[in-house]
């Protein structure tokens, strides 16, 4: 079963993260940058996934010559190889370009399966997985809580509104996954050394045959005209009721007339 | 010049920092409440490569520097101060010399149990009447057919409790002073050595503080650590890598402190607003912060120096002296920082008030650091 | 069609669900804008009375397509049929609800179709004729507004409970198109559906949050926080302290080293309110505070917060709502 594992490096959002006062971006000062956390779940399934079936872990990654990082991240916690697509001209590609270049790397691999994070936590849009699927053809379930690699069949299970549904979809098959879905693994010491020495092929557009009209800032259909920093929360009422009984009353009010849960 | 972490080594940092925040931090003050050794933390720790992060790769461990240990120790001690020093005795302590001085046999026998945290060592130098001055020590050896017997009493000795392999100094010679002594390799299981009293602690409360007794104990004649009567070469070796532990363990406890104050100041109300918007907790914010980051460069450089094969003798006391003093500085600015709940245990700086006091003490007193950096400008 | 939108409907057997109508209530507004046709878009089989369905809230056309294989939603059915739709009818904006299966289909649709995509939106609005969207990003730290390129279609992901649902307009009915389309048998298969009911109700999608803090002082007193919960159809999670202290494990926590979370309401129930805890719940329509403590930061970010004892307080709350409910 050969896995490929589709990684992104973004700014872990654990820390503070800053609007730039001219709105144009994320003050990038003193962040952190890691791999996402929902690729770190896509990972840790690949790598279960060769534990038990056997086959090679392949990573493919889209993003700047920081990236490597992320990439090397997963290659310390296990996977065999991996390829870095670089290239300048990709600054402003929306998602849909991102997966075409993703779909013209792995399109040359040798792959059983496709795993991707459910969500980057930096841009959090959910789009690259599924546009992904669409662009090699393959069939697909996104946000997976559990899969089970049958003959030349998944068995995966996805949470919808109100139950989980199980879902067999035939391999090939691009997945994305939840958080829910395993307990990554750490990257060990020597894990790390072992990356240290594993090859990250990088490649730019020219290398895949690709031009910047086609995925670069020019082909994306979508742009980011600016950014602001959540609305700030109005300070609401505070009250100090006389008795228990009138402070349920006073909160079972709010939920039915202002918060209409009730 | 580069003040940037390799890739690797935020890496290393960033497993420790995640292993740390996800599998010890939750648990910390509680195993500092019931004295509780952490079997299954020092057993994932192992498991991660920090439990040898020198040792070679082929002897099982993760073949990595002192930058990288020291990034690890600090990560660790800045969620549990008695776990860190668990981790210190091992690498620095026991690990280190094994691999500098054991013998092939020696190597393979020891070394791939302890890097995996299955099993911890600890070091039995320290006796009752021989503290800083190691070389008086009056434990002794002497051979008798294919044994060594060794008698005498360790103290304070870290990991004794849980400890399959002591490092035991003794003297195997007449002569007085340093050249008399060897050092010895020490199984749990050998006859005639037990552990005595368990230290009623201040902090480190997590691990074990113990009085080893050795009476007639009986090893191998294989089980001589280095040569006969350079012990005390093996013990000064251990000194500069053991030290930029502490260091790296005092900073990790600063930090714990400083990061802790930071939350509760933002958090704290008093006068109508934030105890964050008083000049009086921002300067000793400022003061922690300042503070913390010199001694953790300090604490790198020396590590850096030691992984270039350089001397680093006087940067690795000059490391472990002020990052000990900024931790026992940066955990009293953080119980007053909390106020009176800075006094109580629901709150973690009460912890690191008296775990910080420690690193002022063990592998070289502050005195001991200012006599090495004066000896080294003065000489 | 050129200024049409498109509303891709969640329904169940042929009834607009509650998100449905929040999307036909902003795209009501924003086809008037444009001076285009609102059309709702329903997939499904055996489909009937689409036009008054759809019609009274404010639907101008209805376009169904009725098919065995679009009973239940399929990926490749649903994305067969929409892109065979945009392509061929070439709307100004699909707007598609960030449900499962929205979030599912819609990329592949984009990439199909070609239409620029935008998810997780929870705002929509014409500037100088262009159409713009505001959506979170980093965890909710930062908001993003992104504008779409081109005259279309545009795709727009909607999150659930951003606009308010559209209005009931008695006897107003749409045109009702029903479209024959052949569908490919989809590749996958849902075998299985399995009602959540008997599990917690995940905080990450529930509505409502009741969330206890160090204020609970036990383990035990969580129960008080399970029984209004229950009431209230709510999910129950914790600050950090109840979880370090081991109280409850640790898939109950809220904030920065636990899950985010933005439910309608969030009921805070001894917790202070540390940055760490606020970085996870900020992003909650309503905050609710119970503490004890006047000066509790919690209370500067709660839209409704109450001083007093939760030990007396949840309790005569639990029971206050379940005699609401029993009410009826």
């Amino acid at each position: 079963m050969d896995v490929v594992v589709c990684v992104k490096q973004v700014p872990d959002t654990e820390q503070p993260i800053r609007v730039r006062p001219d709105g144009s971006g994320i003050d990038d000062q003193g962040l952190n940058w890691i791999l996402n956390y929902y690729d770190e779940h896509a990972v840790e399934e690949a790598l279960r996934v060769r534990e038990k079936h056997g086959g090679t872990v392949t990573v493919v990654c889209v993003g700047p010559p920081r990236a490597a990082e992320a990439v090397r991240t997963a290659l310390a916690m296990g996977a065999d190889e991996a390829v870095h697509v670089a290239d300048p001209a990709l600054e402003g590609a929306d998602h849909l370009a991102v997966a075409r270049v993703l779909a013209r790397v792995i399109g040359q691999l040798r792959y059983d399966l496709v795993l991707c994070g459910r969500l980057a936590t930096d841009d959090n849009a959910s789009v690259v997985g599924a546009a992904l699927a669409e662009y090699l053809g393959l069939p697909q379930a996104t946000a997976i809580s559990k899969l089970q690699i049958g003959d030349s069949l998944a068995t995966v299970e996805r949470e919808v509104e109100g139950g989980v549904e199980l879902v067999k979809v035939p391999l090939p098959a691009l997945f994305t996954v939840e958080r829910t879905i395993n307990e990554p693994r750490y990257p060990t010491l020597p894990g790390i050394m072992k990356a240290k020495r594993k090859e990250i092929r990088t490649l730019g557009l020219a290398d895949l045959g690709l031009e910047p009209g086609e995925v670069g800032a020019q082909a994306s259909r979508v742009r980011y005209t600016r950014f602001e920093p959540p609305p700030r929360r109005q300070a609401g009422q505070v009250v100090t009721p006389d008795s228990p009984e009138e402070a349920a009353r006073v909160i079972v009010r709010f939920l039915q007339e202002t918060a209409k849960v009730l | 010049m580069e003040f940037g972490l390799s890739e690797e080594h935020r890496m290393v940092q960033r497993t420790a920092r995640e292993f740390a925040a996800r599998e010890i931090l939750p648990v910390a003050s509680q195993l500092d409440a019931e004295h509780r050794f952490p079997t299954e933390i020092v057993r994932g720790l192992g498991e991660l490569g920090l439990m040898g992060v020198m040792v070679p790769e082929a002897y099982g461990g993760a073949g990595m520097d002192n930058v990288a240990y020291a990034l690890a120790m600090e990560e660790v001690a800045r969620a549990c101060a008695s776990t860190a020093a668990i981790m210190s005795v091992n690498n620095s302590l026991v690990c280190d010399p094994i691999l500098r001085y054991g013998t092939e046999d020696q190597r393979r026998r020891y070394l791939p149990v302890l890097a995996s945290g299955r099993e911890v060592g600890c070091y039995c130098l320290t006796e009752p009447s021989a503290g800083s001055d190691a070389a008086s020590l009056q434990t002794t050896a002497r051979l008798d057919g294919d044994r060594w017997v060794l008698n005498g009493t360790k103290a304070f000795v870290t990991n004794a409790r849980e400890a399959w392999v002591f490092v035991v100094y003794a003297r195997t010679e007449e002569e007085p002073g340093a050249r008399g002594i060897s050092a010895f390799l020490v199984e749990r299981d050998h006859p005639g050595i037990s552990v005595g009293k368990v230290e009623r602690k201040m902090g480190l409360l997590a691990s074990s503080t113990c009085e080893v007794l050795l009476e007639d104990c009986r090893v191998p004649r294989d089980n001589l650590l280095g040569r006969r009567g350079e012990g005390f070469k093996v013990a000064l070796s251990t000194l500069d890598g053991g030290r930029i532990g502490i260091a790296a363990q005092a900073v990790g406890i600063a930090r714990a402190a400083l990061e802790e104050s930071v939350g509760y100041a933002k958090q704290r109300r008093q006068f109508g607003r934030p105890i964050a918007e008083f000049q009086a907790i921002q300067w000793k914010i400022a003061d922690m912060a300042t503070r913390i980051d010199a001694a953790r460069l300090l604490t790198l450089r020396a590590a850096w120096l030691r992984d270039q094969g350089k001397r680093c003798t006087l940067e690795a006391s000059m490391a472990k002296l002020f990052a000990s003093e900024t931790a026992m500085w940066a955990a009293h600015q953080g119980v007053q920082i909390f106020g009176g709940y800075g006094y109580i245990k629901d709150y973690p700086v009460e912890r690191y008030f008296r775990d910080a006091k420690i690193t002022e003490i063990y592998e070289g007193t502050s005195e001991i650091q200012r006599m090495v950096i004066a000896r080294n400008l003065l000489s | 069609m050129q200024n049409d939108v498109w509303v891709v409907a969640d329904h169940a057997g042929g009834n607009p669900r509650r998100i449905t109508l929040e999307l036909l209530g902003k795209g009501r507004e924003l086809a008037d804008a444009r001076e285009g046709r609102l059309v709702a878009v329903v997939l499904g089989h055996g489909l009937l009375d689409l036009g008054p369905a759809f019609g009274q809230y404010g639907a101008d056309t209805v376009v169904a397509v009725d098919h065995p294989h679009l009973h239940a939603y399929t990926t490749d059915g649903y994305t067969e049929v929409l892109s065979a739709l945009v392509r061929e009818r070439a709307p100004w904006l699909v707007m598609v609800p960030s449900t499962a299966w929205g979030r599912d289909c819609a990329p592949r649709l984009a990439a199909r179709a070609g239409a620029g995509i935008v998810t997780e939106v929870e705002a929509l609005w014409l500037e100088d004729g262009r159409l713009l969207t505001r959506r979170p990003m980093y965890t909710r730290k930062v908001m993003g507004i992104v504008e779409y390129v081109g005259s279309g279609p545009h795709l727009a992901v909607v999150l659930p409970k951003v606009f308010p649902p559209a209005g009931r307009q008695e006897g107003r009915a749409a045109q009702v198109e029903r479209v024959e389309a052949g569908v490919s048998e989809p590749r996958s298969r849902v075998v299985e559906t399995r009602s959540l009911q008997r599990e917690r109700v995940s905080l990450t999608e529930a509505d409502v949050i009741v969330s206890g803090g160090r204020g609970l002082r036990g383990p035990e007193n969580f129960a008080l926080l399970e029984a209004l919960a229950a009431e209230l159809g709510a999910a129950v999670g914790s600050s950090r302290p109840p979880v370090d202290s081991g109280w409850v494990p640790h898939d109950y926590e809220i904030g920065q080293t636990g899950k985010t979370v933005s439910p309608t309401v969030y009921i805070a129930v001894g917790i202070s309110g540390a940055p760490q805890h606020l970085a996870g719940m900020s992003g909650s329509k309503y905050i609710v505070a119970i503490n004890k403590d006047p000066n509790a930061p919690i209370f500067q970010l709660a839209s409704l917060g109450v001083v007093g004892d939760l030990f007396q307080i949840v309790p005569k709350l639990t029971e206050e709502v379940r005699r609401l409910k029993a009410q009826g």
